[in-house]
This record gives structure tokens, sequence and C-alpha cells, in this order.
């Protein structure tokens, strides 16, 4: 969809970031940039260079060369800064499952260093906007996919971060949930967050303000899901993404 | 001739939670047959009881005529089973991993080297057969794992989830390659929780917390829809879909990525949904009928 957010400053700035394991280059001078507020999906085959991309924009990960700023920190010389901007979610998302729904918030609120004051007023926010009242003292485990999915994405902001990374965030949840999933990321969105999405899955690509696909290392698209659509003259991000990557079929 | 997979009025709970309740379905020879369904749906259950791997509470499960309960022995050695968690040995080669399964239903050497040859024209995995397992990417495990599965040629074969955690372009090969093999006369029981698959199975089942929702062609599915599809398309679509949360279209309307989907259930017709909305001051830049799809059809049948 085509949503407003454009201001003109940028969340995410990458120029010829580059990263070689050995004599592998797995990701080669890679260059774009996500402005703030936009909702940046960031797609490619299996091995293709996402992850190491993603680990050197989170820190976790020293670029060969190259640049790259992260909430306008420098992944080489402000790691914690960084750390203290973004929030990251995986599909394996670390939800404690034998603490309860109120423990686990309170748990990640002590990781991320918050006061025991805001501790209390974050809990009560969160199961507030979850509607997880009824639910506070139950065991994570118990709940439905789709709730934990929703508060293990609550937990990775409860730091308030600028920007977040979400990895595959929607697997396997049924498709009521999967739309209250996007409409908090919507609404995140509308409140200046930048959200960064990586997934194999392309119906969460339609989602996207704009998408980048990645192959052997380098990006060889970025643009809005509808105009990749039209340029490839297919009628999903499906077909889009097999045009784009198969040549690289049976490595 | 009787169906190979006959599954009737199945149940079965774990503790509170109903798993599988009341499940009947029948796959014909040379079907690729859906199971489709988020985590939960029961998917994972119905595949382990008709391998036998797990009792029902109740309900029969017959595999190529046979009660599986009775008959477990005659199931393992006779169905091909990639579990969602399957296990190559990492150490061995692509041909050492083949022939270890190959030995393991007693298949002669000499019938191994024909089935192999075979397997290696479609996985196209012959390039590699002397490379270790554990060093092939994550979509020609999956085709070494399918390929082990079928060295005792089966005439069925069960997949939980084969395609999870894979790119699209592997997933489209991968089925590609059960298409081929169905067209060779194996039948094929698939289970899947992303939709946009669905439409590569000749049959499915939609699963939602242990029962069936709907079960068809998927083109016969989406044609039985009973109301029009309309999608509003909007620069703020956050904002459009609040607003309409406020209306009375609250219950008619799902957010897509392409849009918001309104479902007509009242078949107001295009004239009077423009009308409303602009009663209501609600912007948008464009509204069009669209083809439902089997999302749209899960969403509605599982309120």
């Amino acid at each position: 969809m085509n949503r407003n957010y454009s201001d003109g400053e940028f969340a995410v700035e990458v120029s010829k970031l580059t990263r070689d394991f050995g004599h592998f280059r797995a990701v080669d001078a890679v260059s774009f940039s996500v402005e703030k507020g936009e909702i940046f999906g960031f797609l490619g085959a299996n091995g293709a260079g996402k992850t190491t991309t993603v680990r050197m924009l989170c820190g976790l990960l020293m670029p060969s060369s190259g640049t790259a700023a992260v909430g306008g920190f420098d992944v080489y010389t402000q790691v914690e800064q960084i750390k203290n901007s973004i929030g990251y979610m995986s599909q394996s998302f670390s939800l404690y499952e034998d603490l309860t729904v109120r423990e686990n918030i309170q748990f990640y609120g002590g990781v991320y260093g918050l006061k025991r004051k805001e501790i209390r007023r974050k809990t009560e926010e969160l199961l507030d906007y979850l509607n997880l009242w009824d639910h506070a003292d139950q065991l994570t485990r118990d709940l439905p996919l789709g709730w934990k999915q929703r508060m293990a994405l609550s937990t990775a902001i409860l730091h308030d971060p600028n920007i977040i990374f979400l990895d595959e965030p929607t697997s396997g949840v049924d498709p009521a949930s999967r739309r209250d999933f996007w409409l908090l990321i919507y609404e995140l969105a509308e409140r200046g967050k930048t959200v960064f999405v990586t997934t194999h899955y392309m119906d969460e690509a339609e989602y996207c303000d704009r998408v980048s696909i990645m192959k052997q290392g380098k990006i060889v698209e970025i643009d809005k899901p509808e105009v990749l659509k039209e340029k490839y003259g297919s009628e999903s991000m499906q077909q889009v993404f097999i045009n784009v990557v198969s040549e690289v079929i049976g490595e | 001739m009787e169906n190979p997979i006959v599954i009737e009025n199945l149940k079965k709970s774990y503790g509170k939670v109903q798993a599988v309740d009341n499940v009947s379905l029948e796959v014909a020879p040379g079907e690729v047959f859906g199971l489709i369904g988020p985590d939960g749906a029961g998917k994972t259950t119905i595949i382990r009881i008709l391998v036998s791997l797990l009792s029902p509470d109740s309900g029969k499960v017959f595999f190529l005529g046979k009660d599986v309960s009775k008959n477990p022995v005659f199931v393992r050695s006779h169905i091909g089973y990639m579990p969602q968690r399957f296990s190559l040995y990492r150490d061995l080669s692509v041909e050492q991993n083949l022939r270890f399964f190959g030995d393991l239903f007693h298949i002669s050497r000499a019938k191994q080297g024909k089935q192999m040859e075979w397997l290696y024209n479609f996985s196209k995995l012959r390039p590699f057969k002397n490379r270790l397992a554990g060093a092939l990417s994550g979509g020609m495990k999956q085709k070494l794992a399918l390929s082990c599965m079928l060295m005792h040629e089966p005439e069925v074969i069960v997949l939980d989830e084969p395609t999870f955690g894979v790119d699209p372009v592997s997933r489209h090969e991968f089925w590609d390659i059960l298409k081929t093999l169905a067209e060779h006369g194996i039948t094929i029981l698939v289970s899947t929780a992303y939709m946009d698959e669905a439409n590569l199975c000749s049959r499915v089942a939609l699963l939602h917390e242990g029962h069936i929702l709907a079960m068809d062609k998927p083109k016969t599915l989406v044609q039985q829809f009973q109301h029009p599809i309309f999608r509003l398309e909007s620069n703020q679509p956050y904002s459009l879909y609040t607003k309409l949360k406020t209306t009375e279209f609250a219950d008619s309307i799902h957010l897509f990525g392409d849009g918001i989907h309104f479902s007509d259930k009242d078949q107001l017709g295009q004239r009077t949904i423009v009308r409303k909305l602009k009663e209501w001051n609600i912007e948008y830049d464009s509204i069009q009928p669209v083809q439902a799809n089997l999302e749209d059809l899960f969403l509605e049948r599982m309120r």
C-alpha cells in the first residue's frame, strides 16, 4: 500500500556495505536507506546475505568495509547507542514459557535497564494495550500463538526504540492473528517507528511500503511492491521474487 | 478401488485441548491433498495418527484399505513420511544418505541404484551426490530428505510442513517436484501453514482448532464464496482501517497487504458502499471488486 510517511529523515543509511567470510563475500557493496516511519521489507533467497546484513545493522557483526548508520549511529563506533535504539524480534521469539505474562514483561524491563517505577507503568500500559489483564498471571506457554507473537513484539520494544527489526514475524499464525499483528506494526509506524522486516512469505511483503530483494550478496531490486509488480508484469510479489531470484536455482 | 487414505470421525485430545475434533477426509490416488491451517490447527496430530505414531481417542484411519491401528508395521513399511524436523546424516554424503534409507527398507543395491537415478532426475542433486549432507543449502536438504523417503518406492507419501522456513524460489521448486510425483501416480498428503501454497494442491482441507472449516478444490472453494469482496486502497491504510472500525462496516473489513478487503454480506453493491463512505466523510484512493481468495474464506469461516 502507498502509505504516507516521508519526512525525508533516514533511520537506516547504508553505503557500499561489505562483509567477507574468508574468501566468501557474503554482502557485496550494498547501498540503501530506510526512511523514518517506513515499513521496509528485506527479502532474498536463503544464503543471499540478509542475515549478515541485519547482524551488521544491529551491531552484532563488524563490516569488512563500507559505512552504515542506524538511528544516526555508526555501526563501527557507536554499537551501544545502536543497541539502545533498536528492538529485535525473531520468529523463535524469546518469551519465557514458564513465566507468567506479567513476569515476562517485568523481566524484559529489567534487561533493558528500566527503573522499577517505569517497569510498573510499562507493565500496566502493555496489559491494557494487549488486552491481557485477564491473563496477566497465566503462564505464557498457555497463550495462543497469535497472542504470544504480539506480546513478543511488545516486550521487544519496552525500551521504546525508534527502529524495530522483525525476522519472519508471523510464521504459523492464523489469518486473523496475522492481521492483528500487522495492525500493531502499522500503528508503530504511525507513531514514527521504523519497521525493518525480513521474510520468506510474500504476502507479508505486500504489507510493506518498500521492499528490497537480495541475491548473491547484492541488492538487485528496491522499490514499492506495486511498482515491482508492474515492472515484472506479475500479480503477486511471489512471482516477482521468483523472476528476480530464479537464476540462482541449483546454486 | 478404495481411496489410499480414509479418515473417519477422528478425535484426539491432549488434556483439555481438543487437537482434532471429528475430522473425516479421503485422499484419492494421485492427488496432492493439502492440510492447510495455522499452528495448533491439528495438522501434525492428524499426520502422526495416520503414520501410526500416535493413537486416536476415537475414529478410524485406513491406509491402503488397512486399519492403521491394527497394522502399524504394514503402514510404516509402505508409507513415505517426512516429519517436520527430518533427520539427515550430516556427515554422510548425499548418495550415502540415500543408500542408508534404501538399506533400512531392505531394498536391493541394484534397485537402489535405479531409484537413485530416477530421484536425481527431478531433485537435480546428481552434481552434489558426493557432497556431505551437512554442507547442503536449506532447499537442497529438503529435496534430499524427500528423496530419502522415496527410496522404498512408497505409493503414498505424507509431508508435515516441508516448506517451513524455505525461501520462495526453493519452495516453488519443491512444489514442482511434488506435482511431478503426483503425475507418476504417487498419492500425496502435505501440510502447510501458508495459504498461498493451497493453490498448488488438487484438493485442500482448511483446518482451524481441530475442525475442518472447508474442503474442496481451491478454485471451487473461492468460487463458492457467497458474497462480493471490494478492495479499498489508501495511502493511510491504518487510519482508514481504524475509521471503518467505528462504522457499521466494522465486522466486514479485513486488512490485507494490498488494501482493505470489505466483504459485502448484505449485497449493498459498490454504489451504496461509496455513498455511505462519503456520508461518513471517509477518504480513500480507490475501490474495486476483487476475487475472494482462500484467506478471505478462512477469515469468514473461523469466526
